[in-house]
């Protein structure tokens, strides 16, 4: 689900779950005329080449020189909002790594963070997605990898041994995510207590918190109020 | 065997799991890190303590705080709670080695950051930065409210940059709206205003601090009382001394007062003679150079390879700085210089903090040139809300500008204020990762939406986070003094280190 485009036909470009009408209400006898809108679910995209991003192609093609299996490591590559990301296959991801890093003309030095993310809905059955961000001060110019794991085989291989400050970042999204990152000493949790039980940031992990009395009325916690998307 | 004494029992368990260097452990529900202490087969006597076998057999309900040692990784961990050393160690042979946690509730660690030192007499053989007693969650409330109340959250990470944090957010969300190039010119005017500003404050707060320290208490004094001007500047324009909430999705929360431009050219005159007093009282001072010059060196390809950015990169040579190189927010057409210095220790980076200081004064003084009427909000109604909400002339409820706007004019101006504040805007379905150049390095938002009115997920990068990994190659092999300067001189902020 990540990269999220709508789907052809879509009623404009705003993407988001299948809806319909304006504010998400049914059987409400509405006659606005709203009630006619339908929003078509997001479909995993992919761009195709050339991707019309100067630095984007740039780079694609640099790394396609230097990395001649680059077609076998990359499941997807999507070019949006002028940013390229590289969805990798976990397998591959070390060597990709350290080209990107050590090759001239990418020059990735700066691993500028690691972050994770769910997507329950992974249309591929691997939600847990780790995305790495990648900075070359000498090009000056960034890219975006990401990997995607299931969540009964979590583990992705640690970049540790290209980056070194992906120690820290590997430890925060191994605590918040549970993705396992392998080949590398010393995975513990970071934010959470040592004897935490779950991890926090994933989607089917509640917010918690309880109902409080405002003025007569009970406001729900967070997580149980309306939602409207 | 050698020994390690932890002074502390309550934190032992924490200490062990950062040594041990085992195999992942997800979340067995067999998995319990403190059964290490409380088992009672591993606990030893000490003298004088009495040991009740049936007490101590009924596995972990032992007393935590009980004298005695435990075996852990091959080391013996002696839990002390009084008395005398001789006695406690039974009068055993036992290496200088000693282990000391400093914090998480200590003066010097700037909020709750917990080191955990191995010294050999007065030399630290290995340091551990131990975090997380700050950590609120702010990445995942963001996810369960609209994208504008998320700014409320996100301030609220680094609290001594919020205005940084604000920015660099509402710059990911403007970013996957499309609208980056529609944000009026005089919301990123004030933007960048109030930025430079509070990077001035945020280094006066690390000046403050830092001196206090190592014992110049004057200086923090110093640090303190212009920091305070600055919180008045932003008191006045955006309501609130910290935790500012000014920077929106799409511009900001409200205009400039009218006489605060007045107030920000007073500061302007008085600070560059502040800067003057800072270098008269520390530059020269003796004790200030000796606790700073040549500690807690740091190269720029260690710099890189850790991740570190910011004032600590610049002062170990390399002339990195977002706001030059990959610049936002129209810096590009700011006159300013990168101060960058070649000796990476403290002293270097003191140095290059002042230095960051004149230059933001540089910038705000461009600003203030360079801001011309207009809206600070986008002109697109289906972002900004329909009727700025103001206070009336008697000080109290909504001007009547704003009732008059919203109730009197259209019923569905009303209806579409409503909406836009409790359900909020959508915003295409995307992800982006945005940066700029906080006082302490760069602070990236990766920000991804799903197409819904909340965003899906927020994920801070964290200079403070990210720089504090450098604390053990800067400190390991010096004094345990020089820890506190080193710790300072990183300028870490437990709330966006935890978030």
């Amino acid at each position: 689900m990540s990269e999220l485009v709508p789907a052809a036909g879509a009623a404009s470009g705003r993407g988001g779950p299948r809806r319909q009408d304006a504010f998400g209400a049914s059987g409400s006898g509405d006659t606005s005329g709203f009630g006619g809108l339908v929003r078509n679910p997001p479909v995993l995209a992919s761009s195709s080449r050339p991707f019309g991003d100067a630095d984007a192609d740039t780079v694609y093609d640099a790394l396609e020189r230097a990395f001649p299996q680059l077609t076998d490591a990359l499941e997807r590559v999507v070019v949006d909002r002028g940013e390229l990301t590289l969805h990798v296959r976990r397998d591959h991801l070390l060597a990709v790594a350290q080209t990107l890093r050590d090759d001239l003309q990418l020059r990735f030095e700066l691993l500028s963070g690691v972050s994770g993310a769910d997507y329950p809905d992974d249309p591929t059955g691997r939600r847990l997605h780790a995305v790495y961000h990648l900075t070359s001060m000498t090009w000056r110019r960034r890219v975006r990898l990401e990997v995607s794991v299931a969540d009964d085989d979590p583990t992705v291989p640690s970049v540790m041994d290209v980056w070194p400050t992906a120690d820290w970042h590997e430890r925060e999204t191994y605590d918040l995510f549970g993705i396992v990152f392998s080949g590398r000493d010393g995975l513990e949790r970071i934010m959470m207590p040592d004897d935490w039980i779950g991890h926090p940031q994933r989607k089917d992990y509640p917010l918690g918190g309880v109902p409080v009395d405002y003025k007569g009325a009970q406001v729900p916690a967070p997580d149980s109020r309306r939602s409207y998307s | 065997m050698t020994h390690t004494f932890d002074t502390s029992a309550a934190f032992t368990s924490a200490a062990g799991s950062t040594t041990s260097a085992g195999p992942p452990v997800d979340d067995a529900p067999g998995y319990d890190s403190t059964s290490g202490r409380d088992s009672a087969s591993e606990r030893g006597g000490a003298p004088g303590q009495n040991n009740a076998p049936g007490y101590d057999d009924a596995p972990g309900y032992g007393d935590a705080y009980e004298a005695g040692f435990t075996e852990s990784a091959g080391e013996r961990v002696y839990t002390v709670t009084g008395g005398d050393w001789e006695q406690v160690i039974g009068g055993e042979d036992y290496s200088e080695r000693l282990t000391v946690n400093m914090g998480p509730q200590h003066p010097s660690t700037h909020g709750v950051l917990r080191l955990v030192l191995e010294i050999e007499g007065e030399t630290v053989t290995r340091t551990q930065v131990v975090i997380g007693y700050l950590h609120t969650g702010i990445e995942k409330s963001c996810e369960f409210r609209t994208w504008t109340q998320a700014v409320t959250f996100l301030t609220r990470a680094d609290y001594l940059a919020p205005l940084f944090n604000e920015t660099a957010y509402c710059l990911a969300v403007e970013k996957l709206l499309g609208i980056t190039d529609e944000v009026p010119e005089r919301a990123t005017v004030i933007r960048v205003l109030v930025m430079e500003l509070q990077r001035i404050a945020s280094h006066l707060v690390w000046l403050a601090t830092g001196a206090m320290e190592i014992g110049a208490t004057t200086g923090m004094i110093f640090g303190f009382r212009e920091r305070e001007k600055i919180l008045d500047l932003l008191e006045t324009i955006t309501g609130l001394r910290m935790n500012h909430a000014y920077v929106r999705p799409g511009g900001l929360a409200q205009d400039l007062p009218n006489d605060v431009v007045r107030d920000i050219q007073a500061f302007l005159v008085d600070m560059p003679k502040r800067i003057k007093e800072y270098h008269a009282l520390l530059s020269g001072q003796p004790i200030w150079k000796g606790r700073m010059v040549d500690v807690n060196y740091i190269d720029a390809a260690s710099c890189i390879a850790l991740g570190v950015t910011g004032p600590v990169l610049r002062a170990a040579g390399l002339e990195w700085d977002l706001r030059k190189t990959i610049p936002y927010c129209g810096y590009e057409t700011y006159e300013f210089d990168v101060p960058t210095s070649l000796d990476g220790d403290s002293y270097a980076r003191y140095l290059l903090r002042l230095e960051e200081m004149g230059e933001s004064l540089k910038i705000v003084e461009q600003c203030l040139d360079r801001l011309k009427p207009g809206p600070v909000m986008v002109a697109d109604k289906k972002i900004a809300w329909p009727a700025q909400l103001s206070i009336g002339t008697d000080g109290m409820g909504n001007s009547l500008d704003h009732i008059r706007t919203i109730m009197g004019t259209s019923m569905e101006a009303l209806i579409h204020h409503f909406k836009l504040v409790t359900e909020g805007f959508r915003v295409p379905a995307g992800q982006v990762y945005t940066a700029v150049e906080s006082p302490r390095g760069e602070l990236g938002y990766h920000v991804v939406s799903d197409g819904g009115t909340r965003p899906y997920r927020v994920h801070v990068r964290e200079p403070s986070f990210v720089n504090l990994q450098a604390v053990p190659a800067m400190t390991e092999g010096g004094q345990v003094a020089d820890v506190i300067v080193g710790v300072a001189s990183v300028d870490p902020v437990l709330g966006g280190v935890d978030r």
